[in-house]
């Protein structure tokens, strides 16, 4: 026994010094971005119509309280821009703190028949886990947004919950990730696995996301470091390749 | 398997007066008299689950690795439960032999009420944690997920909900089950006394309902119990029916090799199963209708699939792990074998090191080396604790004489 912990102390010391040194790099390992399913609509409307619009469904934690402009979601628009620059992109929120995914999905049809995005990326389940909705109700209340949102006429990508080990032993995310998951795979649709991206990121030392008081500067650049693996994330779901279509230009 | 079949032969140190019929039912009546009587196996293994459910409370680091939910669809709480069936079965089931129904049932409710108390512990140290947190913690990453501190707002609800056991923090729900399952042992002992086999097929009834019927047992502010009560007293029941002499009944099914075999194999498809989880390109690999029919495994309500691998473990461990292994009384696995010794204390002292353990990894800084110190630090903690238990309660045994015999004892130590 000793000999083992000894051995794991060893492989950890290797391990260590990348995590000291805190250079401030997000990359995300590519089977977290790795998906199966593909969104025919963003496909279309970058390669046709040139017109990408993307709603981004959710609550609190797709935004920042008091910087909204370097939230995900914006920083989203300014990285798609880039790097599809022959297609107008705009991303959009809906956000509604403190509402369930049963609550959420009330009003979807509607939201998605009056905006008509192409894609909706949803973002749920913390407030579900914050309140311990049972799982099973969640993943009703996921599967029938999604059925409602692809009716509507809109591809869609859930994004799941943060990862938070400040709150772990008080919120308990497993149910709610494996349920999302779970829609997913039944839809056949992209799912962005934030929880995964950002325990990543906490585990290589790249964020420290147990950090009591960082300031408003760790909130923005893990945002903007979400923003850009995101990105990826919808060009690749899209089968899009921006130099190609940059060639065709 | 003729050996978790075997009844812990003597039995629990505390528990001398107890089976007498029990002493009669051990065949193999071990070599070496005095504490190597118990059958440590189930020590072990209960030692082991009680270190596995440590690590899993932990953020996640390399030794979540070792843990056995990462290899198949069952984890440390079923090994956790079927021994708890099986060791409490086997002690109050001698109990209530010799003493009969009333003595026994009051010894089985005195444990309970010790192990409500020690659940409101742990609850008050979660409290004082979250309350700590509450006005620390200003991450503006994170200003959702503090929404679960709102219950706050409300202790005089939440304590009160929180005492019937209705309001659960995360990693405090495998207690409430225990005490759920124990306040029912009487009856179901009884029971099992008389028709064991009869008491198994209503165990199982009683599942297939809560799977028909939708039955659970609602929790505040909202939500089911995770660990449904009437579809995991299956384990525990299970587990009382095997220290009862089932285990030996079913043991030339348990030699079979065509067991072993299938048991291997569903291991293995549970590994494969797993691995797609963690290897998301391996997922295409998993044909659609199975896919379909196989999820959600369901953790709360048991899951068939998470049932039936634990009882593939559970065949394979038997059979390569025999009742003599030698290993068993090495310097090397003593450690674990306390701890399973003591596991109510043991268990708590898990979950209140686990939050000790948050708290050293969010105040001096997570990585990987801190994370692995505190997850061997825990483990060497419990052990200790054990060590500690052990010494104490052979010295309290040489000193007090019969005390150790008188009916307190086995809520002292003798751990069901």
């Amino acid at each position: 026994m000793a000999a083992l912990g000894l051995a794991l102390l060893v492989v950890c010391w290797e391990v260590a010094p990348a995590s000291a040194e805190q250079t401030q790099s997000c990359d995300v390992p590519a089977y977290l971005l790795f998906t199966d399913s593909k969104l025919e609509k963003v496909n279309f409307a970058v390669n046709v119509t040139r017109k990408l619009d993307i709603l981004v469904v959710g609550s609190r934690s797709s935004s920042i309280s008091t910087a909204e402009g370097a939230a995900y979601p914006g920083r989203l628009q300014t990285l798609l821009t880039d790097k599809l620059p022959t297609v107008a992109v705009t991303v959009t929120t809906e956000l509604r703190p403190k509402t369930t995914a049963q609550q959420m999905v009330a009003g979807l049809a509607t939201l998605v028949a009056e905006r008509r995005p192409t894609l909706v990326i949803w973002q749920t389940g913390t407030y579900d886990a914050i309140r311990s909705i049972d799982p099973d109700d969640f993943r009703a209340a996921v599967d029938e947004g999604v059925a409602a949102v692809k009716k509507a006429g809109a591809d869609i990508l859930l994004l799941n919950l943060q990862y938070s080990p400040r709150t772990e032993t008080m919120i308990a995310p497993g149910p709610y990730l494996d349920n999302m998951r779970l829609v997913a795979q039944q839809y056949d649709i992209p799912l962005f696995d934030r929880f995964a991206i950002m325990r990543n990121w906490n585990e290589n030392g790249d964020f420290d996301l147990f950090n009591t008081s960082p300031g408003i500067g760790l909130a923005k650049r893990v945002h903007d470091c979400l923003a850009r693996a995101l990105s990826t994330f919808v060009i690749d779901a899209a089968r899009i390749n921006p130099v190609e279509l940059r060639i065709q230009r | 398997m003729t050996s978790v079949a075997d009844p812990i032969a003597g039995t629990p140190p505390a528990e001398a007066a107890a089976p007498v019929a029990l002493v009669a039912q051990a065949k193999a009546v071990p070599r070496s008299g005095g504490a190597s009587k118990r059958e440590l196996r189930l020590d072990l293994f209960r030692g082991l689950a009680l270190w596995l459910i440590f690590i899993d409370h932990l953020p996640p680091n390399i030794l979540t690795w070792i843990t056995i939910r990462n290899y198949g669809f069952s984890d440390a709480t079923e090994i956790f439960i079927f021994i708890s069936g099986y060791t409490a079965a086997f002690v109050y089931g001698g109990a209530m032999r010799a003493q009969g129904f009333v003595v026994a049932a009051a010894r089985i409710l005195k444990r309970v009420w010790q192990i409500y108390v020690a659940h409101v512990f742990l609850f008050t140290i979660f409290l004082a944690e979250i309350s700590y947190v509450a006005t620390s913690f200003q991450n503006p990453l994170y200003s959702e997920e503090m929404g679960i501190l709102d219950f706050l707002k409300q202790p005089d609800v939440t304590i009160v909900q929180a005492l019937l056991l209705r309001f659960r923090p995360v990693n405090m729900d495998v207690l409430p089950l225990y005490i759920v399952l124990m306040f029912f042992l009487p009856p179901i002992l009884w029971a099992m006394l008389r028709k064991p086999d009869w008491t198994l097929v209503l165990s199982v009834l009683l599942y297939i309902a809560t799977w028909w019927f939708d039955l659970h047992l609602t929790a505040y502010p909202s939500g089911v119990w995770v660990f449904n009560p009437f579809a995991w007293q299956l384990l525990f029941v299970f587990g009382a029916w095997c220290a009862l002499g089932g285990a030996q009944r079913m043991s030339r099914i348990l030699a079979s090799p065509v067991t072993l075999a299938i048991a291997i194999g569903y291991l293995l498809l549970a590994f494969y199963i797993t691995l797609t989880w963690y290897v998301p390109w391996m997922h295409p690999w998993i044909p659609g209708p199975i896919e379909q029919w196989m999820y959600p495994i369901d953790k709360p309500n048991l899951d068939v699939l998470r049932f039936a691998h634990f009882l593939a473990l559970a065949a394979v461990t038997v059979r390569f792990l025999p009742k003599g292994w030698p290993g068993l009384t090495s310097p090397w696995l003593r450690p674990v074998i306390r701890c399973g010794q003591h596991s109510l204390e043991i268990f708590c002292l898990g979950i209140f090191l686990a939050f000790v353990g948050y708290f050293v990894l969010a105040e001096l800084g997570g990585g990987a080396v801190a994370h692995v110190l505190v997850s061997v630090a825990g483990i060497v903690l419990m052990a200790a604790a054990a060590w500690l238990f052990s010494w104490y309660k052979n010295v309290a045994g040489n000193n007090g004489g019969t005390r150790a015999t008188g009916p307190d004892a086995g809520l002292a130590g003798g751990e069901a």
